[in-house]
């Protein structure tokens, strides 16, 4: 294996290829396990409890709280594999993951535990009572071959989701069966909302064990640019050593660039969660090619500005002067109204009045022409209606401004070929 | 700007240089954007990034774009436009129907890959299918143009189509494309974040270089420019649309080059040809870029008007013009009158032998402020009080004239307020313009404007 582990050099093309394959493989499937930074009580916690249910059959319920994109399903996928690891429990431990966005109702959660444990056979055209009637048949098949029961894991991502379920049937007979039956089964709920314990059903509350693990991202920023080095390195097992202890230089040297501290710093500041990271990172490693084997400062300050760009200033910037106009008198009105919604009549009054008075080179169009224009800024949904019905007309239909005075500022400067009238018209302080 | 980076981008991710110089000819002033796509697809077998979310304006290239690079490059693709698919159904089995290579037609009885009502199933059938399809770790790529209407549909199908990859464990990247910002797609407990794409608006010079492609072949490309130039000098205020613009720089093609064909100008002679086509672009402007005058109307009338005399009918007067009965006349005119004055002014304007008009007191702050919040509810005593008041001669209160308000409402130039009841009580509102108005009146030599409160 070493004879053909030093003999092997590649060619900078093929390295960065498999740098790609690799480094792609980590940034855009969540759950590939990376290093746990931070977490270790929490892993242990989890790891305790699963192993107690495989080994000892103690039934057990817990709910892993966590913000998007901090690790939940990454660490229970990593305890996971690490469990079955063990010889008595590869052949004997029965998982079943739900999500809350594909089972939607109870009736295709139940059909799903039972393809997933492998059991439409024995179910086939058998009409059941009751729900928990069903469950218990499913759990009861199992143990059919043994006379002692295989624990079940019960995985459920998206656990707030469940509980918008009529009567919440499936969480009431998850924890009933977990808190009675001898089939030892581990529920997990996986969620995001902090108050999810307050969106069960008393009695489903009191069947839950009410433990909670929080995942909170808890990284200083010493360890989040350590988290942005592990993800970048390569690992020992890559082919090219060469080009692995070459590549794995040059990240280091990453961690003394100023330019990338500042823009880890500014997208730390705004979200500390690995998956922000990782999609800052996404971009430089796609941009990888042989004219441009490493990965520089500069394509990070890319891709953060990528990332941090104002989409509504954007979008202002591909308006039409005209429709820049109806923004503009439509700011000045908020203003003078204190923020109730104006109707297009007034806009187009206020608009005629600016074009009287100043507007040298503006042109002054038509009504049907203004209200097209819009009409079109509805459609971008930059103004929305305040009401709810559609019973007046166009012209007096109630509307509210969705862009704040910044933007509007901010798309002005980099308006092009903007009337220095428009300009000015938005700056003066607005008198009637 | 962007051309820089063709040379270093373009023969990378395992496809050939021509191809990828064959995208970005098609493509003109999207170098950037088709480089960042080729790169965030990458190779074919290279996992892709969850999801990606394209907004930018109404034709800045973002379906084109997409299309060309899939189809170009022969990835194994499905296009789903989510207005035509209103229903979770038609979205899932349309997705399945295009990957599994499906087209219902009479030979298979109009029959689907597969039924499938539930994101569970889809996401099911995908992976099956993928196994089948024998796709091994290819990116998939599933595309949903006008994706805000994904909003309109169950909430859980947003959020699912983006962590699709997760949910499916294949190698599948979902492409949003809208031209509403991500903010306005947030709600809920939030969703796996997409990789964000602008695609900006083109530049006035990328608009010309695009439209100068069309250019007829008999004269010259910058003969079109600047043609197109002009053109813009009138509509790019208003109109930032590149196929709005491309559509009227066709239509009025023929009308510019029309001195030409007579003789009375040449190639050269730009100013004549500009005093020309002006007027008529000034026209254009109030009908066709509305779609008062249809292309085919704008065509026709452009023909006859060689010969001279040709006019559009009317058509600037056509949305403000409706045959009804006299006293039907007379009874919108009475809605207009009491939805747009006070109710104190009723005396002043209708009674015979009203006091003296203080017209100090009339002129009050807000004076055209009727005009501007639009008309206010009136019952229907105050509509037939105004009504008799206006009308010349004797008018008997028949059955016809209160069916004659009814049929005002059904032509929806007044309408019902409150529905609560229908006889007792009921109250209207007038839903016409001023202009509609005056030009009813003056049918009937009513001057409406001089009873008009804002207007005294």
């Amino acid at each position: 294996m070493s004879r053909r582990k030093s003999t092997l050099k590649l060619t900078t093309g093929e390295c960065i290829d498999e740098v790609q394959r690799l480094l792609r493989e980590k940034l855009s499937h969540d759950s590939v396990t990376t290093q746990v930074f931070g977490l270790e009580t929490q892993r242990r916690h989890l790891l305790d409890i699963i192993k107690r249910c495989v080994n000892m059959g103690e039934s057990n319920s817990a709910i892993i709280i966590g913000p998007r994109g901090s690790g939940k399903s990454m660490i229970l996928k990593s305890i996971l594999e690490e469990v079955k690891l063990e010889d008595n429990v590869q052949d004997n431990l029965l998982e079943v993951h739900l999500n809350g966005l594909l089972q939607t109702d109870d009736k295709v959660a139940l059909k799903e535990i039972t393809r997933q444990l492998q059991l439409e056979n024995t179910v086939g055209d058998k009409v059941f009572g009751s729900f928990a009637e069903t469950l218990s048949f499913l759990l009861e098949a199992l143990k059919s071959d043994k006379k002692t029961s295989r624990p079940v894991l019960f995985i459920l991502d998206e656990f707030d989701l469940f509980a918008h379920h009529k009567n919440q049937t499936l969480l009431y007979n998850l924890f009933d069966i977990s808190q009675s039956a001898q089939t030892p089964i581990a529920v997990f709920g996986l969620t995001c909302r902090l108050d999810v314990i307050e969106l069960l059903e008393k009695r489903v509350k009191s069947r839950f064990s009410h433990r909670q693990i929080h995942i909170f991202s808890s990284l200083s920023f010493d360890e989040y640019i350590d988290a942005f080095l592990d993800i970048l390195s390569l690992p020992k097992t890559f082919p090219d050593k060469n080009f692995t202890k070459e590549w794995n230089s040059h990240i280091q040297s990453l961690n003394d660039d100023n330019i990338t501290i500042d823009v880890l710093r500014r997208i730390y500041q705004n979200n500390k969660s690995i998956g922000a990271l990782k999609r800052l990172l996404l971009l430089p490693v796609c941009r990888l090619s042989e004219d441009h084997p490493f990965i520089r400062s500069t394509d990070l300050l890319e891709s953060c500005q990528y990332l941090t760009m104002d989409s509504k200033a954007a979008m202002l910037h591909g308006v039409s002067v005209l429709e820049l106009c109806l923004i503009i008198a439509m700011k000045h009105l908020t203003t003078l109204y204190d923020g109730d919604p104006v109707n297009f009549q007034m806009v187009y009054n206020e608009y005629q009045k600016f074009i009287q008075r100043r507007g040298h080179s503006v042109q002054c169009y038509e009504k049907a022409v203004v209200l097209k224009a819009f009409e079109h800024l509805l459609a971008l949904e930059m103004i929305k209606p305040a009401d709810g019905g559609q019973r007046s007309q166009k012209e007096y239909r109630p509307m509210m401004l969705l862009v704040d005075a910044m933007q509007i500022d901010d798309a002005l400067q980099k308006y092009p070929n903007c009337p220095t009238e428009v300009k000015q018209w938005n700056m003066t302080e607005f008198h009637a | 700007m962007a051309s820089g980076k063709i040379g270093k981008d373009s023969s990378c991710y395992g496809y050939s240089k021509e191809r990828i110089d064959e995208i970005h000819n098609t493509l003109p002033c999207r170098e950037s954007q088709i480089s960042t796509l080729l790169a965030l697809f990458g190779k074919p077998s290279h996992a892709a990034y969850s999801s990606i979310f394209i907004y930018g304006h109404t034709a800045s290239g973002k379906s084109a774009v997409i299309t060309t690079i899939l189809q170009t490059l022969q990835l194994p693709h499905a296009i789903v436009n989510c207005v035509e698919c209103y229903t979770q159904r038609l979205l899932y089995e349309h997705i399945l129907n295009q990957v599994g290579d499906v087209i219902p037609s009479p030979d298979n009885n109009y029959s689907c890959y597969a039924r499938c009502d539930n994101m569970n199933d889809f996401v099911r059938l995908l992976k099956n299918l993928i196994e089948e399809k024998e796709l091994g770790s290819r990116t998939l790529f599933i595309v949903l143009d006008k994706a805000e209407r994904l909003r309109d549909m169950d909430a859980n199908i947003l959020p699912a189509l983006l962590r699709l990859q997760e949910l499916s464990n294949c190698n599948i990247c979902v492409i949003l494309i809208s031209e509403i910002v991500l903010e306005k797609f947030r709600t809920g407990t939030g969703f796996h974040e997409p990789f964000v794409l602008h695609f900006p608006d083109y530049s006035k010079d990328e608009m010309l270089e695009i439209i100068s492609h069309d250019c007829p072949s008999d004269y010259s490309p910058s003969f079109y420019i600047s043609y197109v130039n002009l053109l813009m000098s009138i509509f790019y205020m208003v109109c930032r649309d590149l196929n709005e613009l491309r559509h009227l720089a066709q239509l009025n093609f023929p009308k510019y080059i029309e001195p030409i064909l007579k003789g009375e100008a040449t190639v050269e002679n730009a100013p004549k040809l500009w005093r020309n086509i002006q007027p008529h672009l000034q026209k254009a402007l109030q009908t066709i870029y509305l779609r008062e005058v249809s292309s085919a109307q704008w065509e026709k009338y452009q023909l006859e008007n060689v010969e001279g005399a040709g006019s559009l009918p009317n058509l600037l007067s056509l949305r403000s013009s409706v045959e009804l009965p006299y006293y039907s006349k007379y009874l919108l005119i009475a809605a207009y009158l009491a939805s747009y004055n006070p109710t104190r002014t009723d005396k002043r304007f209708f009674s015979k032998h009203h006091g003296k008009i203080n017209k100090h007191k009339l002129k009050k702050t807000e004076k055209i402020s009727f005009q501007l919040l639009g008309p206010k509810p009136f019952p229907l005593e105050r509509l037939m009080a105004i009504f008799y008041s206006i009308v010349e001669g004797k008018v008997a209160p028949t059955a016809n004239i209160f069916s004659q308000i009814s049929s005002l409402v059904s032509l929806h130039l007044v309408s019902h307020v409150s529905s609560d009841d229908q006889l007792d009580s009921a109250k209207y509102k007038c839903t016409v313009s001023l202009d509609f108005i005056r030009s009813i009146a003056r049918t009937v030599n009513f001057d409406v404007v001089r009873y008009l409160y804002d207007f005294v």
